[in-house]
C-alpha cells in the first residue's frame, strides 16, 4: 500500500517538526494553561481555546498546534482532581471516575487514587496515539462502516451498564435510568421540534437541560451537602493514607485492565457523533465485570478509577480521527480546534479529507503532540497531587462555601441564564433523594446522558430502513442487522446477563439501613407522578410527529411499569426490607449534627441573594455570613478567605473573558465589571 | 429618560458638538463580538475569522473577543440583542440565516427587531447541491428523469436553512424525505457517504473543503447552486461554481416546474435571506452614525486586504462583503419577505411537515 510508503516518511518529518525547543515550550505552555483551566469543574478546553484563538491568527502552524494541542490534551486529566477530590465530576469525561474516586477520598487515599488515575491517562493518551499512528491512514473506511444502525447499538450498549449499576434493587435502578431518560426529553425535539415539558413561556426549558448542570446536580450537590452536614473532613479522621507512590503500584498491578479500558475509548472515540458520553461508562462496566470481588465498587475500588481514566484520554486521540480525517468535530472544544486550524500561518491547513494526501506531517505532529502533552500534563499532576490531596483533610465547613461557588459558577458558564443556577439546586434535590433512598445516581445519570443518542439514533435508523424495506426486503434486513450491529448485540446480551448477575453486590451508595416505610414511598410517589405528567405531556403530541412522542412514551411507560411493580412491593414487604433503604434511619447522615433543609438553605440563600444582587454581591454576603455564621470563623480569617474567594473568581472570569449571573440590581444601576 | 440614556445623549451631544473629540478611538477596550450560536457553527466560523481582522483595523486596535450566546435556535441571543442599548460601542452582533428565519417565519419566540439594529457588516454564501452516482447519471439538467426516485436526505429541521433546498427539490416535483435531528451539515454529508441519504447540499466552503472530494472521486454528483444575486437582485450563475447550473436553470428546464408565481416568489426570498444575505453584523439601537461608520470603514479595509480574497476563500468563501449602504441595503432584502410569500411557506410547512409556527 502506497499510503504506508508515504506514512514513514510524514511520521519522521512530524517528529521533526515537534523536537524543537520552541515547540515544546509552547506545548509545555499550553499544558500549564490547559491544567489551570481545567481545575475547574465546567469550564474545560472550549474555554481555554476561545482564550487562544485571537492570538493563532497568522501564528507559525507547528508553534500554534502545540500550545492548542498541550491546553485541549490535559482537560481530562486535570478535571480528575475535581472528580476525586471532591466528587465533582468536572466534565462527562470524569463521571464515572466519581464513583469510585470520591469513596478513596473520603478513605484519606486521594493521592493514591489520583496518581493511579494519573497513570492511566497517560497510559490511555499514550496507547491511543500508538494506535492512531497505525490506525489513521485506513480510518476512512471503517468509520464509515458505522451508520446509524450501528451508532444505535453502541448507544444501548452503554445504557446496558445501567444493568450493572442498578444497585442492590434492580427494578429501583431500571426507574432511575428511565427517570433520567425522561428528563433527557425535556425541551424542543431533535427530529420535528415538538415541545415535551416545556413551554416557549420558558424559554430554558426549550434548550433541554445541560449535563454539566445534570452531573453537578446529581454527583456533587449531595456530597457536600452531606459532608457539610456531618461537619467533618473529606478524609475520614483528616488522615491522609497511601501516598502517590502507591496508585502507580496500583496501575501496574491492573496493567491490562488499562490496555483494554484504552482500546475501547480510542475505538468509541473514533466514532463521530458519539464522543465522550458513553465511554467512561462502557470502560467502567468492563472494570467491574472484569473484577473478581466486586464487594468495593462504589465503595473505593482502585480499578473503578483506572478503567475510565484509561479510557478518557485514549478517547481524545480516537476523537482526532472524524475531527482531522472528515472535518467533523467530536466535541466543542474539537469545533474550535478545527476553526483554529484555519487561522494557522498561511491558512493553507485545511481540515478534512485532504489532510492526510496533504499534510500527512501535521496530522501526525497533532497526534503525537496530544501524547507529549499527555506525559508532561501527568507528570505535573503527579507532582501536585500529594500536595493538593490535603486538601481532604480540611474541615469541610470551610470548603463547602467554595465549593457551592465554584458549582454555581460552572452552572452559569453552562448557558448563561440564572434558570442555569436554578436548575443546578433542583437537580440536586433530586440527587439527594435518589442518594437518601439508594436509588442508584449513575443509572440515572446514563439515562440522562444516552436519552439523546438513543432517541436520535433510533428514529433516524428507523425511518432509513423503513426506506430501504420499501425497496427490498434484503436491502432493509442488510441494513439493520449489519455484522457490527449483530456482534453489538451479543456484547449488550452477555454484558445485561453478567450485569444483572452482579449488580447486587455493586452498592455504589454502600450499605444503607431500611427503615420506616412513609418516606421511601413518598419519594416513589413524587416520582411517579412526574413520569405520569412527562407521559401525558408526551401523548399530547399530535401524531404526525411521532418521532418526537414515541421514545418519551416508551421509555414513560416502562418506567411507570417498574414504578407500580416496587409501589406493589412496597406495600406488601416489612418495613425491614432493603426496598426501604433510607439514609436518614442509620448511618453517617442520621447522625449528622446538622439537618438537610438547615444545610440545603445556605445555597438556597446564595441562589435567591445573586437573583437580587448579582453573583459577586451575593458571594461575598454568603462567604462572609457562611464563615462567621456557621463556620464560626473569626473575623480576619473570615475576610481573609472570602477576599480570596472572590480574587479567584475574578481572576478565573476576568482572564478566560466570562461574565458573572447578573441580578435585579444589576438591571437597574450600571456597575463596573466584576459586579455587572 | 433614564439616567443611562442621559448620559448617552449627553455624551453622543458632546461628541457632535466638538469636531475634535469625534475621533472613535478603542485603545486599551475590548470589543465583544457576541454570537448566538455555540462554538461549533459555522457563524462561529465566520466571527472568529474576521475578528482578528477588525481588531487591527479599527481605531486604537482593541481586542475583538468573540463571545457565544447559544440557545432557543439564536433566539434567545437575539432577544437579549434587542435589550441592548448604545454604550461605547463595544457591542457587536452577529447573525445568521438561522435568526433571520424564525423572524421571517413568525416564530413565537422571536421578541426582536431587525430594523431597529445597525448594520455595519453583510457577506453571504451559496450551497450546492449534490446527489449519489446511481441516481446523478440520470440527472441531465433537468430532474424530469428524478422525479420517480425516492431520496433520503439529512435535515436540520424544516424551518431552518433546509427549507430552501426541501422547498427547491419539491419544486422539482421530486420525492425527498428528510430524516430529521441532525447537529450540522456536516453529519448530513457523513450519512451521505456512508450511503444512508442519497442527496445532500452543503454551502459553498463545506463543499469545497470535503464535498468536491466526493464529486472528483466518482462518489457525488453535482446538481445544482442556488445561484448568486447580482446588482439587480436578479439569480446568476455563483461565481464560485461558475461550471454548476443553477436552480433556476435546472427548474425552467423541468416540466411542471415554473420561475414565477408564488411557489418561485417565496423560494427566492427565502433563498435571499439565508444566502446571500446569510450573515450580518450589527451594533445596537441608538448607534451614533460616526461609530457606525467608523465600523463600516473597518470592515471595508479589511475586505480591501491584498491577502482578502485567499483568507476568505477558504473560511467563508469567495463571496461579496457587504459594507456601509451596501450592507443596509442587503440587509433590508435579507429581512424582508413579501407577506404571500411568507404565508405560502408557513402553509407549505404546515402540510408537509406538521411544524406550526404558533
Amino acid at each position: 500500500m502506497d499510503l504506508f510508503a508515504t506514512a514513514l516518511p510524514a511520521l519522521g518529518q512530524a517528529w521533526a517538526l515537534i523536537l524543537q525547543p520552541d515547540v515544546l515550550g509552547h506545548l509545555v505552555l499550553g499544558v500549564v494553561m490547559g491544567l489551570a483551566v481545567g481545575v475547574f469543574p465546567g469550564l474545560g478546553g472550549i474555554a481555554g481555546l476561545s482564550l487562544l484563538l485571537p492570538f493563532m491568527f497568522g501564528m507559525d502552524p507547528i508553534l500554534g498546534l502545540a500550545l492548542m494541542v498541550g491546553m485541549v490534551a490535559v482537560v481530562p486529566t486535570s478535571d480528575t482532581f475535581a472528580s476525586v477530590l471532591m466528587g465533582i465530576p468536572g466534565s462527562s469525561a470524569s463521571q464515572a471516575t466519581v464513583l469510585d474516586g470520591f469513596p478513596l477520598a473520603k478513605k484519606g487515599q486521594a493521592a493514591r487514587a489520583l496518581s493511579a488515575a494519573f497513570t492511566s491517562s497517560l497510559f490511555g493518551g499514550l496507547v491511543g496515539a500508538a494506535f492512531l499512528t497505525l490506525f489513521i491512514v485506513v480510518a476512512r473506511p471503517l468509520v464509515l462502516a458505522f451508520g446509524l444502525p450501528e451508532m444505535l447499538m453502541i448507544s444501548v450498549l452503554g445504557l446496558s451498564m445501567v444493568a450493572v449499576l442498578a444497585g442492590r434493587v434492580a427494578l429501583k435502578g431500571l426507574a432511575a435510568a428511565g427517570l433520567g431518560m425522561l428528563i433527557g426529553t425535556i425541551g424542543e425535539a431533535d427530529a420535528g421540534g415538538s415541545l415535551r415539558m416545556a413551554s416557549y413561556d420558558i424559554p430554558y426549558l426549550t434548550d433541554g437541560l445541560k449535563l454539566v448542570i445534570v452531573g453537578l446536580g446529581i454527583f456533587a450537590v449531595p456530597e457536600i451537602v452531606s459532608l457539610l452536614r456531618q461537619d467533618r473532613s473529606i478524609a475520614k479522621d483528616a488522615k491522609l493514607g497511601a501516598g502517590w507512590g502507591e496508585g502507580v503500584k496500583d496501575w501496574v498491578a491492573n496493567k491490562w485492565l488499562s490496555v483494554r479500558c484504552s482500546l475501547i475509548g480510542v475505538v468509541v472515540g473514533v466514532i463521530p457523533g458519539l464522543g465522550g458520553s458513553v465511554v467512561d461508562w462502557i470502560a467502567y462496566g468492563h472494570a467491574v465485570q472484569t473484577t473478581k470481588d466486586k464487594s468495593q465498587f462504589g465503595k473505593g475500588e482502585i480499578r473503578g478509577v483506572i478503567g475510565p481514566e484509561s479510557s478518557n484520554n485514549a478517547k481524545e486521540g480516537g476523537g482526532l480521527v472524524p475531527t482531522l480525517l472528515f472535518g467533523i468535530p467530536g466535541s466543542g472544544s474539537m469545533a474550535i480546534f478545527i476553526g483554529a486550524i484555519a487561522l494557522l500561518g498561511s491558512g493553507d491547513i485545511e481540515v478534512g479529507p485532504s489532510m492526510l494526501r496533504d499534510n500527512l506531517d501535521i496530522t501526525y505532529s497533532i497526534v503525537w503532540l496530544l501524547a507529549l502533552a499527555n506525559v508532561v500534563g501527568t507528570v505535573l499532576c503527579i507532582a501536585a497531587s500529594g500536595g493538593i490531596a490535603k486538601l481532604t483533610t480540611i474541615r469541610f465547613t470551610y470548603l463547602a462555601p467554595f465549593l457551592f461557588m465554584l458549582i454555581s459558577f460552572a452552572a452559569f458558564q453552562s448557558g448563561q441564564n440564572f434558570e442555569d443556577i436554578l436548575a443546578l439546586f433542583v437537580i440536586g434535590l433530586i440527587g439527594i433523594f435518589l442518594r437518601r433512598f439508594d436509588w442508584s445516581r449513575p443509572a440515572f445519570l446514563i439515562g440522562f446522558v444516552l436519552s439523546n443518542p438513543v432517541e436520535k439514533f433510533s428514529n433516524q435508523a428507523f425511518q432509513i430502513a423503513s426506506f430501504r424495506f420499501r425497496s427490498s426486503f434484503s436491502d432493509g434486513m442488510d441494513y439493520i442487522f449489519s455484522p457490527i450491529v449483530i456482534v453489538l448485540l451479543i456484547i449488550t446480551v452477555v454484558s445485561v446477563v453478567l450485569g444483572l448477575r452482579q449488580a447486587k453486590s455493586i452498592m455504589a451508595e454502600g450499605d444503607v439501613q431500611s427503615g420506616s416505610k412513609r418516606a421511601p414511598i413518598v419519594f416513589l410517589l413524587v416520582l411517579m407522578a412526574y413520569v405520569v405528567t412527562a407521559l401525558i405531556n408526551a401523548n399530547m403530541i399530535p401524531d404526525y410527529n411521532m418521532t418526537d412522542k414515541i421514545v418519551p412514551l416508551i421509555v414513560g411507560g416502562v418506567t411507570v411499569t417498574a414504578l407500580l411493580i416496587l409501589l406493589a412491593q412496597m406495600i406488601l414487604r416489612p418495613e425491614t426490607d432493603t426496598i426501604f433503604a433510607d439514609k436518614e434511619m442509620a448511618g453517617e447522615d442520621a447522625d449528622a449534627p446538622y439537618g438537610l433543609w438547615s444545610t440545603l438553605a445556605w445555597f438556597a440563600g446564595l441562589i435567591a441573594a445573586t437573583y437580587v444582587l448579582g453573583f459577586i454581591l451575593a458571594l461575598t454576603g454568603f462567604l462572609v455570613s457562611f464563615l462567621r455564621v456557621r463556620a464560626q470563623a473569626p473575623w480576619l480569617k473570615t475576610l481573609i478567605l472570602t477576599a480570596a474567594g472572590i480574587a479567584l473568581m475574578c481572576v478565573m472570569a476576568g482572564a478566560l473573558n466570562r461574565d458573572f449571573p447578573p441580578g435585579l440590581l444589576q438591571g437597574v444601576v450600571d456597575l463596573p465589571w466584576p459586579l455587572k | 429618560m433614564t439616567i443611562k440614556q442621559l448620559a448617552t445623549s449627553v455624551a453622543a451631544a458632546a461628541l457632535l458638538a466638538s469636531p475634535a473629540l469625534a475621533e472613535v478611538d478603542f485603545s486599551g477596550k475590548t470589543i465583544e463580538w457576541v454570537i448566538p450560536f455555540s462554538e461549533t457553527g459555522g457563524s462561529a466560523k465566520w466571527a472568529n475569522f474576521f475578528a482578528p481582522l477588525l481588531s487591527q483595523e479599527l481605531p486604537g486596535n482593541p481586542t475583538v473577543v468573540v463571545k457565544f450566546m447559544p440557545g432557543a435556535g439564536s433566539t434567545k441571543g437575539a432577544n437579549w440583542f434587542q435589550e441592548q442599548e448604545y454604550e461605547d460601542g463595544t457591542v457587536l452582533f452577529g447573525t445568521s440565516g438561522s435568526t433571520q428565519f424564525p423572524y421571517l417565519l413568525g416564530d413565537p419566540r422571536v421578541r426582536y427587531e431587525y430594523s431597529d439594529w445597525t448594520p455595519v457588516m453583510a457577506s453571504g454564501t451559496g450551497g450546492v447541491a449534490y446527489l449519489n452516482p446511481t441516481d446523478g447519471a440520470k440527472f441531465d439538467g433537468s430532474a424530469n428523469a428524478l422525479k420517480d426516485i425516492d431520496f433520503i436526505y439529512g435535515s436540520q429541521g424544516a424551518t431552518r436553512l433546509d427549507l430552501v433546498p426541501l422547498l427547491a427539490w419539491e419544486m422539482l416535483g421530486m420525492n425527498v424525505e428528510p430524516v430529521f435531528g441532525i447537529k450540522g451539515r456536516g453529519d448530513g454529508r457523513l450519512m451521505f457517504e456512508r450511503g444512508e441519504a442519497t442527496i445532500d447540499y452543503q454551502t459553498s466552503s463545506a463543499y469545497l473543503g470535503a464535498s468536491a472530494e466526493l464529486v472528483t472521486q466518482g462518489k457525488a454528483v453535482p446538481m445544482m447552486t442556488w445561484g448568486a444575486l447580482d446588482t439587480d437582485g436578479n439569480i446568476v450563475r455563483d461565481p464560485t461554481f461558475p461550471e454548476i447550473a443553477t436552480f433556476k436553470e435546472v427548474c425552467e428546464a423541468t416540466e411542471g416546474c415554473e420561475t414565477s408565481g408564488e411557489a418561485w416568489d417565496a423560494w427566492k426570498a427565502f433563498f435571499v435571506a439565508g444566502f446571500p444575505v446569510q450573515k450580518i453584523a450589527f451594533l445596537p439601537a441608538g448607534t451614533p452614525d460616526d461609530v457606525a461608520q467608523t465600523f463600516s470603514d473597518a470592515f471595508d479595509a479589511v475586505r480591501k486586504r491584498d491577502d482578502f480574497a485567499t483568507l476568505a476563500a477558504k473560511q467563508v468563501g469567495k463571496y461579496e462583503v457587504f459594507v456601509g449602504e451596501g450592507a443596509l441595503k442587503a440587509t433590508k432584502t435579507g429581512t424582508t419577505v413579501s407577506p404571500e410569500a411568507k404565508a405560502y411557506v408557513q402553509n407549505w410547512l404546515q402540510d408537509s411537515y406538521g411544524v406550526s409556527l404558533k
